[in-house]
This record gives C-alpha cells, sequence and structure tokens, in this order.
C-alpha cells in the first residue's frame, strides 16, 4: 500500500513558508500597532484622554483619491453654534502618515455652522480621523477610509 | 515663500445670513519629508503653520496646518454675517512671515 507521499523538500518548503507568513503578519501586526499607538498619542496631545462618542460628525471624503498629494477634505459638526453651545475645534488625523497631525480647525459662535473644506496630503489608504471639541469640553469622534492610489508624502 | 493670497467674499449678504468665505495662497508647504535628489539631504520643513480669518478686528475662525496640508493651501468655511465690515486674513510661515488680504462686506 502506498503512502501519500512527502519529501523532504516539501516538507521543508511547508515549514519555511509557513514561518516567512508568520513573521511577514508580525510585522503588519506591529506597524498597524505603530499606526494606532501614534494616532492615540496625536488624539491624546491635542484634546487628552477624556471618552469620545461617535457621530454629530460628518466626513466628506471621497472613496477613492488618484492623488495622494491633494485630497480633498470636507466636514460639518452638528451644533446650534451659539455663544452657549458651539463647536470650539475639529482636530484632522491621518494614521498612516509619518506624522498623524493634519489640521486644527477652530470655530466661533459667529461661524454660523462648523463647516470647513481643506486639501490635504495622504501617504497611502488610510482612515481619516476627525475628532470635534464642543464648548462644554465633550468630544466626538468619526472616521472615513480613503484609498490612496498614489502616495503623497516624500518622494 | 507664501504669495498670491486670493480670497472669496461675497459683496453683500442680509443680515443673519451664513456666507461661505473660500481662501487660497501659493506655498510650497514642504513637509521636510522629500529629500533632495542629487545630495540625498533632506529639505528642511517650510510651511504655512497658521492661518486666521477676523471680522473687525475679531478672530472668527482661525486653523493650524500640519506638513499634511497640500501645497497651496486651500480653506473654506462660513461666517454669520451681522453687520457690515471688513475680514482681514493672515497667513503665518514658519519663519514668522506673514501675508494678509482684507475683503469687505455690505450687509443690508
Amino acid at each position: 500500500m502506498m503512502k501519500p507521499e512527502i519529501s523532504r523538500r516539501s516538507a521543508l518548503e511547508l515549514i519555511g513558508g509557513g514561518v516567512v507568513t508568520a513573521l511577514l503578519a508580525g510585522t503588519f501586526a506591529d506597524v498597524a500597532k505603530a499606526d494606532a499607538k501614534m494616532l492615540a498619542e496625536a488624539i491624546k496631545k491635542a484634546v487628552g484622554d477624556g471618552a469620545m462618542k461617535e457621530g454629530k460628525i460628518t466626513l466628506d471624503l471621497p472613496e477613492i483619491a488618484e492623488n495622494g498629494n491633494t485630497v480633498p477634505v470636507g466636514f460639518s459638526v452638528e451644533s446650534p453654534m451659539t455663544e452657549a453651545d458651539y463647536v470650539k475645534t475639529v482636530h484632522l488625523f491621518a494614521e498612516k502618515n509619518p506624522a498623524a497631525d493634519v489640521a486644527s480647525i477652530h470655530f466661533t459662535p459667529a461661524s454660523g455652522v462648523a463647516k470647513a473644506a481643506l486639501r490635504i496630503r495622504m501617504a497611502g489608504t488610510q482612515n481619516v480621523v476627525a475628532v470635534a471639541e464642543m464648548s462644554d469640553g465633550t468630544l466626538y469622534t468619526a472616521k472615513k477610509l480613503v484609498k490612496v492610489t498614489i502616495g503623497g508624502c516624500g518622494g | 515663500m507664501a504669495s498670491k493670497p486670493r480670497v472669496r467674499v461675497p459683496k453683500k449678504a442680509k443680515a443673519g445670513e451664513i456666507i461661505t468665505i473660500k481662501s487660497l495662497i501659493s506655498h510650497k508647504m514642504e513637509t521636510g519629508q522629500r529629500k533632495d535628489k542629487k545630495s540625498g539631504e533632506k529639505i528642511p520643513r517650510k510651511i504655512i503653520n497658521k492661518f486666521v480669518c477676523t471680522f473687525n478686528g475679531k478672530v472668527v475662525f482661525s486653523a493650524d496646518w500640519h506638513p499634511a496640508v497640500s501645497a497651496n493651501p486651500y480653506m473654506s468655511f462660513s461666517y454669520k454675517v451681522m453687520e457690515s465690515g471688513e475680514f482681514e486674513f493672515t497667513w503665518t510661515d514658519d519663519d514668522g512671515k506673514t501675508v494678509s488680504k482684507k475683503a469687505k462686506i455690505m450687509v443690508s
């Protein structure tokens, strides 16, 4: 009776392949972790470590950006924009850029609506994260994934 | 070096109307990440890091920009006009130099 044959070579290949895959997966996980850490630190630096709620922010970003050198970003935050209750600042972050900070936009009750637009650089496909700081200190967050065809940092 | 500041502000508006203001300035916004192709050395960072809009002398909108803001930075935002007056827009470079532009609005 014939046994299913596994040669020494194919066995080594199998093991070797497994090790390489595991190493690669480990490296990617580390990179992702480093990005998340950089993002968390940038957010902490900007607004402290208060609790963030999801919602109130609408991010207007393309699903696919052909050129990472100039990606249009628009956003609006729900708020009555009165002296007693308004959006103070909206911080924008990009977790996979060399530095996570993108811009901090400061509003006043005179803004009427908390709405703004600008153009940003993105190093690659990644989440754009917005954190809104209200006049009473509460924090809201939102994020959106943008696929970038050509990265826009360095080169 | 910042040059050619451009702003778009409506000339007239009704009291209480929320207008949209658009601004644009020519600037390389050197990130500090790029390398000189010949020498291989990093090109130092040089960006506009601050944009401020005042109305009749009072700050009504401002922004802090990091190197991730694109070259020739564009910014649009809103303002609720209550009275006639003058906007002043100021862009501040990393080296401290500023460029300003003014625009008037008539409120009926």
